[in-house]
């Protein structure tokens, strides 16, 4: 791997997790103020008042679900209304017409589940006023349902006697912590030099004397939400790898540092507000190690050349060059699609379908795991499921009965943790499974053999992940795709919400038990040794056999020839 | 501690003792039954698969298309030895209870009880203890068997408690007091008893005693109930990655034989610790057993592992039953000689150990020979409750030694020396003589004052005696995380003297059983589990508030009832062994479901390439234990799955060797031994396994 190569991670890592740490702090007191006096209390105040007597309440973590639930299910229906009646609303310089009936499903449950799985291009179908009314709002609230559902988690765990109210918490994170965020990146990506404007296409005469369409719009707004929200959508159908969406070098590490930087941060502020930073700093150096192995995995992977030009004579000494924009080089293609991938995002910044077939894996792991820093809140939350395995078997080895931060974990609690991971596991396995073997997926694959299973892999891991967008080449405006994959997507998105919430609702209605030296320590090395091992084993295997029948059989098939 | 001296109950059969393993191959095949297998999720999909593939395997035979059924064969085959393996693991642990459930069932014997009818005459009728009903009484006279579980309401008796306990020391039961309790089974030796029924026919001690040890698999363990959810879970995973390989496999333009995805999903299900989880229970109720220590449930064990807090009686945990003096300490005005001889003849018909104590101190010390009571014409004055003093009269004159305090009051009144009340403060002995009891106190002994013929000659220092080795006890059990309190009667300051010497936590002097149950209920609010052991009626109600409560055996009926654990031996150092029982039950089950999970990754390595060769020829690279063929490959992975069952069940018997060390340790060590070991392990005794498939010419 080359030094440049080297200090190109370091730095883009580096500096996300510099800043994650003061956000982190500024999140927990956004989040979770202290209830007497202050700034923040004066918010509260505010939002318990635009929100009603229902943001009055205590609640518990079953209305907190519920109320969630109903949010959203308003939030899908506004915006499958928008999108569906595009072709009548305003802000269409272009005239965009309708869209297809199981596109528009797709696309609502895609952004309303913080996936933003796009089957369809921006440029091409949406409106403005879809892309910003719609799409970019969803961007805001489904980001800032996941962290609220993680405040709520947290505040369970520190044992308050509500785990908060979601309504008042929905608010804190789209007003205090999203819209500030997103405003400090977008001023910064205007200057890097990208377009907000709400004109219509620039029609343009080329010195050949043709007439070019170029497509442009408000896309800084839309872009930083993307990356910040861990959404993924973008404005444009290439995504990050258009030059209007990541016009230079800068805007690349902007935003690939926005894209981790968030879920860094709801570690910390998780930390904070159970009042564990330690536990939170040793979750914090698990994720990182997986997050660091897969990016150095990729890179070394991708610093290899493509098989695809073997036979042509062509000197490769750079690394894999297709699929990427030449303006970033072999490194930050992989690197981007790991972190976009471990965080659940989905933006791109070269063609994933490209890739070596081992750097390929590495993207797929992110999204198998599902928590490597994950999604904005819901990753960390997603963590919280291994920590409760982890802890359960970790528990017995230190001879007691299992406990998590004084809570005792029992059946219930095991019970819902696996829940959710078989659910995730059956998301993946079972969708691949029922495209690979019917037509409904061979057909829209762009690419046979292992390869091509590969991208069936990645668009239904990549589903349930709630990460992003047929990134693998798979062709998908056909029906059945469009309605399972957005189907997954929504029960994808709120079961490893709802079942942790559960879980912590279930904990604080017993007694907390003291921690003494006999108790399971979870601020140490040894269990972050335990928590990679439980991730490695319960999580990553799941999905070996299918991983060895496409990129791994992919790269020996290669590696023999 | 001295676990020297915790008894056997009986020879305990070894492993490979024939007795247990012979009945333990028929017990599993007998166990093979679906309906008793179902309680274990693992096995029993273990069991749903291999009849499945039994059922495809006579499918083949039937057909006779000529193909070698050879490899079918010992897959279907082993797919049932483990099974057969997993119900022998738990046969094998429940040998041992059921050896001794008959012997305690020969002491069981049928026996006629004399049934008082009338209580005036006294008259008896002759009736089966089946046919007792609560609260009857029944005379019990020397060589008989006590008919069933009572209370003695008269009589004293000394009896044999062989037949519960394994002691064959007869004990004094006794009405009153807190050893009124007796047991059915039980041999009264000498004198006799009336004792009235409190147990139903079917429902005593040793009715329950059989069946505790016979089947502890049918108590409830929390853990074991949450583990076997998690099992459940990971079998639901893994249900999946296999179920979606055909799939996976169809893309790819090939199929996978339905053995072969058998083979997989079993390997891969976590049936060691599923195959072992039953015995590792059984084994660690046993070893309570073992301990003379009888759980009422399974819960109770685990909850031994969780505890945070041991409240210990001072006297019998700590120090030594018995307080010896150590010195005497004469008054102004009195020598110590006379002093010594006066606590001698005072002390020579005193039978208990401290009057023995006395009487040894002053021959040592002082070279005075013990004299017979009857020549000096001495009555001896018992101590009783009232007095606080014992003491012998000689014609007029007389010696009292007793508590300070007592002492004092007896001068008083017989208006000499000492007097409180009556004068505005104390006299000038009076004076001398707390000065030197709170000394004494101070270091944690106790005074006791001696008067003779009204005037006060001084005090006798009798010394608690810390066990030895107990201090180091206390130090491990801190590392461990768990906080030790000193009950005791005495004084504050007595109490924090001997507290230091001990080197417990904490200590509670001067304490009720209402200070106890308060001292729990505090300890507990603070998210705190505890556990006591007591053996008196009183101690009742905070028995039953602990979380363990550990019931002496020689203590009274309702003690034995409020506790979820009776220690036959009544040996209340045990509760430090119990705790250490639980955290090992837990710690082997947490082991060896570490071990299980782990072994996974080297069965992935040797089975998915093998599976998938023939639709991938390069996935021969993932062959990174270089197994011989494809067949041999499953066939070895699947031998490794059955037969470390086997290799692991004296370690499931056993428990995993345990350390009192802090958390943070022990889990390093668990985890590197069956974490990494359980990553390392497979992979070379599937390729062992493979090398002898290979050699042996089996695929």
């Amino acid at each position: 791997m080359p030094l440049t190569a080297i200090l190109f991670v370091v730095f883009i890592v580096g500096t996300a997790i510099a800043l994650s740490w003061p956000l982190g702090r500024y999140m927990r007191w956004a989040m979770d103020p202290a209830p007497a006096g202050g700034v923040a209390a004066r918010f509260t105040g505010a939002f318990q008042w635009t929100g009603g007597r229902i943001a009055r309440v205590q609640q518990d973590w079953k209305r907190y679900v519920v109320t969630m639930l109903i949010f959203n299910v308003v939030m899908f229906i506004v915006s499958f209304s928008i999108l569906a009646l595009q072709q009548y609303l305003p802000l269409n310089p272009d005239g965009k017409g309708a869209i297809d009936g199981s596109l528009v499903f797709n696309t609502a449950a895609s952004f309303t589940s913080n996936t933003n799985l796009q089957h369809y291009s921006g440029e091409v179908s949406l409106s403005y006023f879809s892309q910003l009314g719609a799409l970019m709002w969803l961007q805001f609230v489904s980001a800032a349902t996941g962290i609220a559902a993680l405040a709520a988690l947290a505040r369970g765990l520190a044992g308050r006697e509500s785990v908060g109210n979601f309504f008042v918490d929905v608010q804190r994170a789209t007003f205090l912590v999203l819209l500030p965020a997103a405003l400090v990146v977008a001023s910064l990506m205007l200057i890097g030099g990208m377009p907000m404007t709400f004109q219509g296409a620039a029609h343009v005469m080329t010195l050949e004397g043709a007439e070019q369409v170029i497509a442009r719009g408000p896309v800084a707004a839309f872009l930083t939400i993307k990356q910040l929200g861990t959404n993924g959508g973008g404005f444009f159908g290439p995504n990050s790898t258009h030059p209007l969406e990541n016009p230079n070098f800068w805007t690349n590490a902007l935003s690939m540092i926005s894209i981790v930087l968030i879920p860094m941060a709801c570690v910390w502020m998780f930390g904070r507000i159970v009042g564990r930073l330690r536990h939170a700093a040793v979750v914090f150096g698990v994720m990182l190690v997986l997050l660091l192995a897969k990016i150095t995995g990729a890179v070394y992977f991708e610093s290899a050349p493509t098989a695809a030009f073997a036979d042509l004579p062509i000197t490769q000494n750079v690394g894999n060059l297709e699929g990427k924009e030449m303006r970033f080089g072999a490194t930050s293609g992989p690197t981007w699609a790991v972190l976009t991938t471990s965080t659940s995002n989905g933006s791109v910044g070269a063609m994933h379908d490209s890739l070596n077939p081992l750097t390929g894996v590495m993207p797929m792991v992110g999204m198998w795991l599902n928590a490597t820093f994950g999604g904005v809140g819901v990753g960390m939350i997603n963590m919280f499921l291994y920590i409760i395995v982890a802890v359960f078997i970790a528990g017995m080895m230190v001879g007691r009965s299992p406990e998590y931060l004084g809570w005792r974990v029992e059946s219930r609690e095991v019970r819902l943790a696996i829940l959710a991971l078989v659910a995730h596991g059956l998301f993946i396995l079972g969708g691949t499974a029922i495209f690979a073997a019917t037509p409904w997926g061979t057909e829209a694959l762009n690419n046979t053999g292992p390869h091509g299973f590969s991208e069936v892999l990645y668009e239904f891991s990549s589903a349930s992940a709630n990460t992003d967008r047929a990134s693998r080449g798979w062709a998908t405006t056909r029906s059945p795709g469009n309605v399972s994959t957005g189907t997954i997507m929504l029960l994808a998105r709120f079961i490893p919400i709802i079942l942790p919430l559960a879980i912590v609702g279930s904990l604080m209605t017993k007694r907390r038990t003291a921690e003494s030296a006999g108790t399971l320590g979870v601020d140490d090395g040894t269990f972050a040794a335990m928590l990679l091992l439980t991730i490695l084993i319960v999580g990553a295997l799941t999905f070996f056999p299918a991983g060895t029948l496409g990129p791994v059989a992919e790269h020996f098939a290669y590696a023999v020839r | 501690m001295q676990s020297s001296h915790v008894r056997k109950r009986m020879s305990v059969a070894s492993l490979t003792d024939p007795q247990i393993i012979v009945p333990a191959v028929g017990s599993a095949f007998a166990k093979l039954d679906p309906r008793t297998l179902v309680k274990n999720p693992v096995m029993f999909v273990v069991e749903i698969v291999a009849a499945l593939s039994t059922v495809f395997l006579l499918q083949d035979v039937l057909a006779r298309d000529g193909q070698d059924l050879g490899f079918a064969l010992q897959i279907v085959a082993w797919l049932w030895f483990t099974i057969l393996f997993a119900n022998f693991a738990e046969a094998v642990a429940e040998g041992r209870g059921k050896a001794q459930a008959s012997t305690l069932r020969q002491t069981r014997e049928e026996t006629i009880a004399k049934l008082i009818v009338d209580e005036k005459t006294e008259l008896t009728v002759p009736t089966p203890a089946s046919k007792l009903g609560l609260g009857q009484i029944v005379l019990v006279e020397a060589g008989d068997l006590i008919p069933s579980d009572g209370e003695v309401v008269e009589g004293v008796a000394s009896v044999n408690e062989a037949a519960v306990t394994g002691e064959s020391a007869p004990v004094v039961r006794e009405a009153g007091g807190d050893r009124s309790a007796v047991t059915g089974g039980t041999l009264v030796v000498s004198d006799w008893l009336k004792v009235r029924i409190t147990a139903a026919p079917g429902t005593t001690f040793l009715d329950r005693m059989i069946r505790l040890v016979e089947a502890p698999s049918a108590r409830r363990h929390p853990t074991k109930l949450r583990l076997t959810v998690l099992l459940a879970g990971l079998t639901l995973i893994f249900l999946i990655v296999v179920a979606t390989i055909p799939s996976f496999a169809s893309y790819a333009g090939g199929t996978i034989p339905l053995l072969v995805l058998a083979a997989l999903f079993v390997a891969l299900i976590p049936t060691t610790i599923g195959a072992l989880l039953s015995a590792i229970g059984i084994a660690g109720m046993d070893r309570l057993v073992r301990f003379n220590v009888l759980a009422m449930s399974g819960r109770a064990v685990e909850a031994a592992g969780d505890v945070d807090t041991l409240l210990l009686d001072k006297t019998g945990t700590i120090t030594l039953g018995n307080r010896e003096a150590a010195e005497f300490i004469p008054m102004k005005g009195a020598s110590e000689q006379e002093l010594a001889d006066a606590a001698q003849i005072a002390s020579l018909a005193d039978e208990t150990p401290e009057g023995r104590s006395i009487v040894v101190l002053a021959k040592e010390k002082y070279g005075i020979r013990g004299r017979d009571i009857h020549e000096l014409g001495a009555t001896f004055i018992p101590f009783s409750a009232q007095t606080r003093m014992s003491g012998v009269d000689i014609g007029g004159s007389w010696i009292r030694k007793g508590a300070v305090d007592a002492v004092l009051v007896h001068l008083d009144a017989s208006g000499t020396q000492g007097n409180r009340k009556k004068t505005t403060g104390l006299t000038e002995a009076g004076h001398e003589i707390d000065a030197i009891a709170e000394s004494i106190s101070k270091s944690g002994g106790t005074p006791l004052a001696v008067a003779k013929d009204g005037k006060l000659l001084g005090v006798i220092h009798l010394k608690d005696i810390v066990k030895g080795g107990i201090r180091e006890r206390f130090a491990e059990l801190r590392r461990m995380g768990i906080r030790t309190i000193m009950i005791t009667g005495d004084n504050p300051m007595t109490a924090a003297a001997i507290a230091a010497e001990a080197g417990v936590d904490d200590f509670l002097a001067q304490a009720t059983p209402e200070d106890k149950l308060k001292l729990i209920r505090a300890e507990q609010a603070k998210g705190k589990l505890v556990a006591m052991c007591g053996d008196g009626t009183n101690d009742a109600p905070a028995l039953a508030q602990s979380d363990v409560g550990v019931a002496m055996n020689t203590g009274t009926q309702a003690a034995r009832e409020a506790g979820n654990m009776v220690d036959l031996d009544s040996n209340p150092t045990k509760l430090i062994e119990i705790v250490e029982i639980g955290k090992q039950l837990l710690m082997t089950r947490g082991a060896l479901t570490t071990f299980s999970i782990a072994n996974d990754v080297a069965k992935y390595f040797a089975i998915i390439p093998a599976m998938f060769i023939a639709l991938y020829p390069q996935l021969d690279a993932l062959n990174v234990m270089g197994l011989a063929t494809p067949q041999s490959a499953i066939l070895s992975a699947i031998i490794f799955n059955a037969l470390i069952i086997i290799a692991l069940i004296p370690l499931a018997l056993r428990g995993i060797s345990y350390r009192p060390l802090g958390a943070a340790a022990v889990l390093r060590r668990n985890l590197l031994i069956y974490g990494l070991g359980g990553l390392i392990v497979p992979f070379i005794g599937i390729k062992l396994i493979d090398v002898l498939v290979t050699a042996l010419h089996l695929a």
